[in-house]
């Protein structure tokens, strides 16, 4: 039994804060609020130029040749820094598929170009109707696509996209589209987290290549690893927002002492950590069960997944609270944490998409619930 | 990151499970429902007792204890192993655990030799049973205000005061009692901790029923009881270092022990696919999915929670933290799991029609669970550890911090 870290590993979560720390400041990100620019190119470029975008891809790939858990703790990095960057679809989404359901030919084709920063794909799962497989109305027929995809997170950023749709025999299959070719319309939507762009993808007969291997379970177990790899974005998007709370309520003085030494205050501190201490057993888990391949994997996805989105929520929202007045104002910190937690809410998925899942996930191995 | 056993931890657990074949059988459901630490009768304990005796002689009481005191020097992952396979076995309650898990340690610690000699090898062997007489009817969570009186008296003291809550008292042989032997110093100073035999006729134990309907705890009434020196364990007002003691261990017991007690979530899944609600199977109903969803995603949260806690151990890190999340948000969770499992069950919620249905489950579990928000050591001090010793916030002011306790 060994449910933690290895000492390499934490060394990789030093360099990676570190070089996080140097370009995704809160003052980046308040800046890109304002300015409501997008994307960050630049800790992009950062991320390529250290080699952490190939962490996951295979020497041969052009990668580092690491794991599910190296990849966790990248996404929990990235959460903690509140980086406007695509982590989620292109690493979490995009790499995977391409390894587990693409040919040989696309993935020389995109992966080097991923690992360097050139190549963003985007993935269009979502639809109006939600993000689960069985909502998809988008059709491929003849190597052609059409169909609207929204929320897309990075979608007007991104140089491909990784699509779900129908193929001509109904079965929701994944393929790539090329962005900049013909029969694709990108808009920009007003999403509530504007460092975090999100477009409607408008696809009519766009032509696009189909990744052969991607079926429905596949595609299922894509989701789960995606949730495994999100659930640590948000958790450590949620523990940065508890310690900035946490700070300010040893700061702040009322009544003649720190608001921080009253159990009024200390006590919804206990109870944020307590929630994201929580989310990070079940994402452990999560990224065991991804790393190892293990039967049990989207049962933790789905559990994952879940408490992560209760913490993010509730720690974000009592941030907020704990900083009383200021906590409302535009230029404070809190509410980029509030509004970050609910665009990583909105790209994969919401509460009762996952709790269906782990129902199904715990009828399959015999507890039947449906 | 490595969620299966390492070689060592395999060939362990084949050990253990290989002794419990010869020696035990394997639950198979029909088992009447017992708890895991408290015995509900004479006959229960006397089965404890000869299971406790059979262990010890095969060399598995006292497992991580050092080889001088018998013990096995079992890591404590070794530990959780033995506790995962045991339960799978219908064995009876563990009324041991007080002696083993925390006097036994305890003693070992701040004991004389005599004092070792004399009672950690009849721990082991469950010739005795020991209780824990620290909180009062005055002092639960601020446990250093206890009032129970320790006089000098020639060589040896007299002993005079109230305890309560303590848990298998009216079946223990033995007690170790924090007494107050010095009012004239701030509270925490004035402490002694003795060693007391329950069978003197100077104490006299009531049972307590609780709401749940059982009664595994008890007041302890103590009237002028005698004691030689010698039941002295550490030095004259250093009781409160001795009970932190007792209490480390307890943290560390509770932390390897077992990681969720009570009912799984998923008995409520089968429960709702046998049960209605407005005319169709309560499992299709959205409200009851969600319900059961979440209740999972916690309880596999807290268990998770507790493998933090064994890889802690195995690293040889002390138990923190993650013990104090477990105890904060377990309770809750059943409470909720029993109360919805109440509802779930019938439309007279609450109403059971005989022992042993649905109702009469999730009820004691409803009832049950309120006592594990505050048996050892309620939310609110949980919260306030969290805080303080885990996030660092400024502690409460303590007003009765350097005041002599007498003028409190």
């Amino acid at each position: 039994m060994n449910f933690g870290f290895s000492e390499e590993q934490e060394t990789i979560r030093d360099t990676l804060a570190r070089l996080l720390g140097d370009h995704a400041t809160l003052a980046v990100a308040h800046a890109r609020l304002d300015s409501g620019e997008g994307f960050d190119r630049p800790t992009w470029s950062a991320l390529a130029d250290g080699g952490w975008l190939g962490l996951a891809m295979s020497e041969a790939e052009g990668g580092a040749g690491m794991g599910a858990v190296e990849l966790a703790i990248l996404a929990e990095e990235i959460g903690r820094s509140l980086a406007a960057v695509p982590f989620l679809p292109v690493l979490g989404l995009a790499v995977p598929a391409l390894q587990a359901a693409g040919t040989e030919a696309q993935r020389r084709s995109l992966l080097p170009g991923i690992a360097e920063g050139r190549v963003i794909i985007a993935t269009a799962l979502a639809e109006a109707g939600g993000l689960a497989p069985e909502t998809v109305t988008a059709t491929l027929a003849h190597g052609r696509l059409s169909g609207r995809k929204a929320p897309v997170g990075f979608g007007a950023d991104a140089t491909h996209a990784l699509v779900a749709a129908r193929d001509e025999g109904g079965a929701v299959r994944l393929c790539l589209v090329d962005l900049s070719g013909p029969g694709v319309t990108i808009r920009a939507l007003d999403p509530i987290d504007r460092t975090r762009p999100a477009a409607e993808i408008a696809l009519d007969g766009a032509p696009a290549e189909l990744l052969p291997g991607s079926d429905g379970a596949v595609i299922s177990r894509l989701l789960d690893g995606a949730a495994v790899l999100g659930a640590f974005e948000q958790i450590g998007l949620a523990e940065r927002a508890l310690a900035l709370t946490t700070a300010y309520t040893r700061e702040r003085r009322a009544f003649g002492r720190p608001i921080g030494s009253f159990q009024a205050v200390k006590h919804r501190l206990a109870d944020m950590f307590a929630r994201i201490e929580l989310a990070r057993s079940n994402a452990f888990f999560g990224a065991w069960a991804l790393a190892s391949g293990d039967s049990r994997l989207g049962e933790a996805a789905a559990v994952a997944r879940l408490a992560a989105l209760d913490a993010v929520q509730f720690a974000t929202e009592e941030s907020i609270q704990l900083h009383g007045g200021i906590g409302i104002t535009w230029a404070a910190d809190p509410h980029l944490f509030l509004r970050r937690g609910w665009q990583l809410k909105a790209e994969l998925g919401l509460t009762p998409m996952w709790r269906e899942r782990l129902l199904d996930n715990l009828a399959a191995s015999g507890h039947a619930a449906t | 990151m490595d969620f299966s056993d390492s070689p060592e931890e395999a060939a362990f657990r084949a050990e253990v499970r290989a002794w419990l074949d010869a020696n035990a059988t394997l639950r198979d459901g029909s088992e009447k429902a017992q708890d895991h630490f408290m015995a509900r009768d004479a006959e229960e304990v006397a089965r404890a007792r000869d299971w406790q005796a059979r262990k010890a002689r095969a060399g598995w009481a006292g497992l991580t204890w050092p080889r001088a005191f018998g013990g096995r020097e079992a890591t404590p992952i070794e530990q959780v192993i033995w506790n995962q396979e045991e339960a799978r076995y219908g064995v009876p309650p563990n009324v041991f655990l007080i002696g083993i898990g925390l006097v036994g340690p305890t003693i070992m610690v701040h004991g004389t030799e005599a004092q070792k000699a004399t009672f950690l090898p009849r721990a082991l062997t469950g010739e005795d049973i020991w209780c824990q007489l620290f909180s009062e009817p005055a002092a639960g969570s601020d446990l250093a205000g206890i009032r129970t009186r320790a006089r000098r008296d020639g060589d040896g003291w007299v002993i005079s005061g109230q305890k309560v809550w303590t848990s298998g008292a009216h079946y223990s042989s033995h007690g170790i009692l924090l007494a107050r032997s010095d009012p004239q110093v701030p509270k925490h100073k004035g402490l002694t901790m003795f060693l007391v035999n329950m069978s003197d006729p100077a104490i006299e134990t009531r049972p307590i029923r609780q709401i749940s309907g059982g009664a595994s705890f008890n007041e302890v009434f103590i009237d002028e009881l005698r004691l030689p020196d010698s039941a002295r364990l550490g030095d004259v007002s250093d009781g409160w270092k001795v009970a932190l003691t007792t209490l480390m261990n307890e943290r560390f017991s509770i932390s390897i022990g077992r990681a969720s007690g009570g009912a799984r979530a998923e008995e409520l899944i089968a429960l709702a696919r046998r049960v209605q609600r407005n005319g169709r199977p309560a499992i299709e109903d959205d409200e009851v999915r969600a319900r059961i969803a979440d209740f999972v995603a916690r309880q596999r949260g807290l268990e998770f929670t507790s493998y933090r806690v064994m890889t802690s151990l195995s690293r040889g890190e002390a138990p923190g933290e993650e013990g104090s999340i477990g105890k904060l948000l377990l309770g809750r969770l059943r409470q909720e799991m029993g109360s919805f499992g109440m509802e779930l069950a019938g439309s007279a919620a609450g109403i059971a029609s005989a022992e042993g249905d649905d109702v009469a489950r999730w009820r004691n579990e409803y009832l049950t669970a309120p006592g594990n928000r505050i048996a050892g050591g309620s939310d609110e001090i949980q919260r306030t550890i969290i805080g303080e010793r885990i996030l660092g916030l400024p502690p409460e002011i303590r007003v009765d911090k350097d005041v002599p306790f007498a003028e409190l």
